[in-house]
């Protein structure tokens, strides 16, 4: 108990060398916390998004290009395919269902998607408020659209031509086609959060409306179509078919996000390595520190001997120095790296780009402390060492 | 009490230091004096259990510390010492990162003792500096410094107190000042005063003081290898 107290005023009897090293250990440890989690924040943000969907039917082009717009709805769509094509596809028999998806506008940058409540049951979101659509013209808001536009059941909105929202985009809105809110969906953390549903016919409506000729029905086109299957073999068959029987093309989702974070993995390799220079850097630090007040203190510690401390409580003192170091910037590096985290969250939220929660403790967070001690002891074991060896003899001879 | 006969220490890669035999009754007062390099610090190391002896004996208040180092062994030795030997070392190594009162509560905990409140103050007043308890070692004055480093040697009622050179570097005044208190605390302590000094006015000292009181101090002379 004593051994935690007075190694504490030791650590604090530099302050300026205690300060530093806990600055530099806090701030490899907040680096390491902020990238652990953002990985798991977007690795589970992909896994709710993706989960059930086998693969993506839509205009031929770059299957990631299909799949961030498709499912995630962060890039914009490779084209259009005929609504006729993706009916077929009901019928195949390796496909257990097909979710139709069209898009096109936006509203105050939240996409507007035409769909069927297939894509809301898949989801398993339930509405907080109102309906689902019924009608054309009839809208659901995702929880945060709701929450961010401030729109009621009842309210109307006109949305704008393009996926993106950006200073031009009030030029281009739909005024003479608006939408009536029906019902607003409760938070699902998935991608509905941030969208605003329609029927399919909405959106063809809206797009005739400007159009002087609209199309006939067999014309009609969809943006893409998600897929899932019967049997896990048609994995193997069914993309193959598509992209090769068809104009269109089948992306595999889970394939494509694989090769996504494989990529995002380089990135995160390399901020992990530096996070790990970070941490190394501090574990440098604090070792010359303690060396530092081993030798500084070398009498004083001898002293100690001298007044019956055994070895072990000497370097005891100094591993407790450590220790503490090690606590206060555990303490202060999860905090800032979930802090980080957070601002990263909620700047990603104004962009209205992918969902990462806040507070989150993903299970290799458990890894921060353990390595908070580790460095933090490994770096103090050579000055203990030195400290445990400490002969009080060299107390006499000292002059 | 002290008793020693052919006591020798030889550094291992250094000579062998040969001492005269010396009986020092419990309470008495011996002064381990001889210039510079003549083994007095080494006499205080065998005195203390700090090293063990190549040849001869050592007994320090019923502790044989004899050839073949001590009977007793390591952490038995270092508890042996805290109770035993009250150290006052040249320069006091008083933790500057702990104030006066912090001082003597580390000493506690140095060995192995619960932290006893009653006797830190006890050991602050009986040197005369129990207002000083709040202070760091910084704001004490060199005089006020070795008093509280006396305090820290007295905390656990030794039966011996080590000296090193406890005149060096003060005046005259200030060392007569010093020496008079380490005589006064160690005789009300009952304790066993040896003071290893190769300063001169140390001797000087005892000479004109013990007529008055009737302690005559050992004088055990060490000479230049
Ligand atoms: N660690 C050591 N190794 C070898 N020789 C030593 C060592 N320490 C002291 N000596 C030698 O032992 C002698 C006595 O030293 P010391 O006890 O410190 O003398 P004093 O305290 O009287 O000045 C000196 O000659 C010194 O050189
Ligand atoms: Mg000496």
């Amino acid at each position: 108990m004593r051994t935690i107290a007075f190694s504490w005023r030791f650590l604090w009897s530099r302050p300026l060398t205690a300060a530093l090293n806990l600055l530099l250990l806090s701030l490899g440890l907040a680096s390491i916390t902020f990238l652990l989690l953002v990985s798991h924040q977007i690795n589970s943000a992909f896994e709710r998004d993706l989960a059930g969907i086998d693969a993506v039917v839509g205009a031929k082009g770059s299957p990631m290009q299909l799949i961030l717009s498709g499912v995630l709805q962060l890039d914009v769509p490779t084209g259009n395919i005929p609504l006729a094509a993706v009916e077929t596809l009901r019928a195949h028999p390796q496909v257990a269902s097909v979710i139709p998806i069209s898009m096109g506008d936006s509203f105050r940058g939240f996409r507007i998607v035409g769909t069927t409540p297939d894509y809301v049951r898949h989801y398993a979101a339930e509405l907080a408020q109102g309906a689902l659509w019924r009608s054309p013209m009839q809208a659901v808001l995702g929880a945060r659209v709701a929450r961010q536009s401030g729109l009621k059941v009842g309210d109307t909105f006109s949305g704008a031509h393009g996926l993106v929202s950006g200073l031009g985009a009030g030029a281009d809105a739909h005024e003479e086609s608006p939408y009536t809110v029906t019902g607003i969906l409760a938070p699902t953390g998935s991608v509905l959060d941030r969208l605003v549903l329609t029927s399919l016919e909405s959106v063809w409506q809206v797009h005739d409306a400007d159009a002087d000729a609209a199309p006939g029905d067999k014309d009609r086109e969809v943006t893409l179509a998600l897929i899932q299957y019967k049997t896990p073999l048609a994995a193997v068959t069914f993309p193959r078919f598509i992209n090769t029987t068809t104009g269109m093309q089948a992306a595999a989702p889970a394939l494509e996000i694989t090769r996504l974070l494989s990529m995002l993995g380089v990135g995160l390799d390399v901020l992990r390595a530096l996070a790990g220079l970070l941490l190394l850097t501090a574990g440098l630090s604090v070792f010359i520190a303690l060396w530092g007040a081993v030798r500084e203190r070398r009498a004083d510690l001898a002293l100690l001997r001298m007044l019956g401390a055994p070895p072990r409580k000497v370097a005891g003192l100094l591993l407790c120095e450590a220790l503490w170091l090690a606590l206060l910037a555990m303490v202060l590096g999860v905090l800032a790296g979930q802090g980080l985290a957070m601002l990263l969250a909620w700047a990603l939220q104004l962009d209205q780009s992918i969902m990462i929660g806040g507070l989150a403790w993903p299970a290799g967070w458990l890894g921060v402390p353990v390595l908070a001690l580790g460095v933090a002891l490994a770096s103090a074991l050579l000055p203990a060492w030195e400290a445990y060896r400490v002969s009080v003899f060299e107390l006499l001879q000292s002059r | 009490m002290i008793r020693t006969r052919q006591l020798a220490y030889r550094y291992p890669k250094g000579p062998t230091l040969a001492f005269p035999d010396v009986d020092v009754p419990q309470g008495g007062v011996m002064l381990l004096g001889g210039p510079s390099g003549s083994g007095k610090s080494t006499w205080l190391a065998l005195a203390a259990g700090l090293v063990g002896a190549t040849a001869g004996q050592i007994d320090v208040a019923g502790q044989s510390l004899g050839e073949g180092g001590a009977s007793l062994k390591n952490a038995a030795l270092d508890a042996w010492r805290a109770r035993t030997v009250g150290f006052l070392p040249q320069k006091l190594h008083l933790s500057a990162a702990l104030s006066v009162h912090d001082n003597l509560a580390m000493a506690q905990w140095a060995a192995g003792r619960n932290q006893d409140e009653p006797r830190i103050t006890e050991a602050l007043k009986a040197l005369g500096v129990e207002d000083l308890a709040p202070r760091r070692p910084a704001q004490l004055s060199g005089g006020q410094a070795q008093r509280v480093a006396l305090a820290r040697a007295i905390l656990l009622q030794p039966q011996v107190i080590l000296a090193d050179e406890p005149t060096a570097s003060l005046d005259d005044e200030a060392a007569s000042a010093s020496l008079a208190l380490l005589q006064a605390t160690a005789s009300r302590e009952g304790a066993t005063l040896v003071i290893a000094t190769h300063d001169a006015r140390v001797a000087r000292f005892f000479s004109e003081n013990s007529s008055k009181k009737g302690l005559e101090p050992l004088l055990l002379g060490l000479k230049k290898l």
